[in-house]
């Protein structure tokens, strides 16, 4: 891991309107190094897909900035985005929609590659990036609905990762596929943006793998960053009330036949209240 | 204890052979669950259960509920088990409602046919399934749409209409997979008490092995298309005998054994 920094957000807030407004997001900071894999954890509604779309420049945060590679993102508008924003690439929840039906799977991640030779980087071929996800290198002629649901996260990825990004922001990638590819596509992803030498935001309600693949983890609770730190010390002494609850909730596979406890209507007012805790 | 539903040797082909002669017993009040991947077979085995199959499927073997055998059933005769006798609960709670419908409208409608009850005596029953399920205030719930209820909400209004007939048997596929882990907690607790109050059989299809820990009482292994294993819940977790059952577990993140073996 190198100390460069390609993520840097600070003090964001995203606020969806109605009335009153809906603030999702109420000042999240967060960077992101080179190499380094981020995990955002949190429940529905905690405001984190809001910070993946306002780091990636599809959403304009109401307040605060976002700066990549050190240069401000701009929201994404009609027209083209600039070149060097390819270097943001998103992976998300349901690869059934994020791919195009229509054309076949190569041609997509060609795209990916065009993005790529358009910053100056060398070509590559679609068949190369298959094989690094994965996949079998003559399915490229292939269109989406001839792949299982994990196949279709794996050519969402390899065309993200065909892009060359400096940033890959994952919303839910893993969560539409089934349990036993869950942690290989979640791997997979880490490893390669580690061998790139890219930066990964990558957003789950699943603790027990960004257990696996994150470095540091931030969990988010009602549009606040309630504790942050290294993976492990949060796993192992999760000292926020909400990450407890949240980590007490998992039932664990022990055979023993214990139904976790779910946090009381008192407990989830009180976490709020409680001042964030930086590891 | 005897069975209430009895699936033997049942085997589903669509184009191909995708279920390969299953056996399962459900007993009242007690939690059966069916593990695996997805493409196992293991969500084809609770719909055929119902009916539910494509058109195309071919099915062999028989599948029982008490001395009537079920599997092959005319629609019209499966009519009156479907959410009468034998009720099923999906993954996805948001499409598993009708958006433009009341909760009470989803609600009452299943009692009124199965069991006769008026309009009135239908809209109290289920006013009294949304408290047991505990979704807050239940009276005025019931004249809400599913757009207004949170997502563990809405699979607890889903159960609510499933048991409102009180049926014997529950099918329960993916039933938590949608939800968040804190919420999640709830419904594991919900199912529980609701199989041993009612004296419930459920099936729990669930690729999640921490779900499967925590609620059920006998678990089958599937994989491709066959049980690998079926035992009780402590023996399973505790000494997996068959190798995929092993792995399986193995690739559980912080499992005893994957740290014994790497």
């Amino acid at each position: 891991m190198t100390d460069r920094i390609v993520l840097d957000a600070r003090d964001l807030v995203v606020r969806y309107p109605g009335s009153p407004p809906v603030v999702a997001v109420d000042g999240v900071s967060l960077r992101i190094g080179a190499g380094e894999t981020v995990a955002l954890v949190g429940e529905s509604g905690s405001g984190k897909s809001s910070v993946a779309r306002a780091v990636a420049g599809i959403d304009r945060p109401a307040e605060g900035e976002v700066l990549f590679d050190s240069a401000p993102v701009s929201p994404l508008g009609i027209r083209r985005r600039a070149r060097s924003l390819t270097a943001i690439q998103m992976v998300f929840q349901d690869p059934s929609t994020s791919l195009n039906p229509r054309r076949r799977v190569g041609d997509q991640v060609s795209d990916g590659i065009a993005a790529a030779r358009a910053r100056g980087l060398a070509a590559s071929r679609p068949e190369e990036w298959f094989e690094r996800v994965g996949l079998d290198t003559s399915w490229v002629s292939r269109f989406p609905h001839q792949f299982s649901g994990g196949q279709k996260q794996r050519v969402a990825i390899a065309r993200a990762l065909a892009a060359r990004p400096h940033l890959l922001v994952a919303d839910e990638p893993i969560s539409a596929l089934d349990a036993s590819t869950q942690t290989s596509v979640a791997a997979l992803m880490r490893d390669l943006v580690a061998e790139l030498g890219a930066g990964m935001l990558f957003i789950s309600h699943d603790l027990a793998v960004v257990r696996r693949i994150a470095d540091r983890t931030l969990v988010m609770y009602g549009g606040r960053v309630m504790e942050t730190g290294p993976t492990a010390e949060i796993w192992d002494s999760p000292r926020h009330p909400y990450t407890r609850s949240l980590l007490a909730a998992i039932p664990v596979p022990d055979g023993a036949g214990r139904i976790p406890v779910a946090p009381t209507a008192d407990e989830r007012a009180s976490w709020t209240a409680i001042p964030p805790i930086e590891n | 204890m005897s069975a209430i539903l009895t699936i033997d040797d049942l085997t589903v082909d669509i184009g191909r052979p995708l279920v390969k002669g299953v056996s399962l017993e459900l007993q009242p009040g007690r939690i059966q669950g069916l593990a695996g991947e997805s493409g196992s077979g293991k969500t084809l085995t609770s719909l055929a259960v119902l009916g539910l199959l494509p058109r195309q499927a071919r099915t062999g073997g028989s599948i029982r509920l008490g001395d009537t055998q079920i599997l092959g059933m005319k629609r019209r005769e499966l009519n009156r088990i479907r959410g009468h006798r034998v009720a099923m609960v999906f993954q996805d709670p948001s499409s598993a409602l009708h958006p433009q419908l009341t909760v009470g409208h989803q609600l009452t409608d299943h009692m009124r046919t199965h069991l006769g009850l008026s309009r009135s005596a239908a809209r109290d029953r289920a006013a009294e399934m949304l408290e047991r399920v505990k979704v807050p205030a239940a009276a005025e719930a019931l004249g809400r749409y599913p757009h207004q209820f949170s997502g563990g909400q809405r699979q607890r209004i889903c159960i609510a209409i499933a048991l409102a007939c009180d049926p014997d048997v529950l099918l329960a596929d993916e039933p938590t997979t949608a939800l968040d882990v804190t919420v999640q907690a709830g419904i594991l607790q919900l199912l529980r008490d609701l199989a041993t109050e009612r004296e419930l059989a459920v099936l729990l299809v669930t690729h999640d092995l921490g779900v499967m820990s925590a609620v059920a009482d006998d678990v089958a292994v599937m994989r491709d298309g066959r049980i690998v294993e079926a035992t009780d819940r402590a023996s399973l977790f505790s000494a997996p005998q068959h190798e995929y059952t092993r792995s399986l577990l193995a690739a559980l993140p912080g499992s005893r054994l994957e740290e014994d073996g790497s």
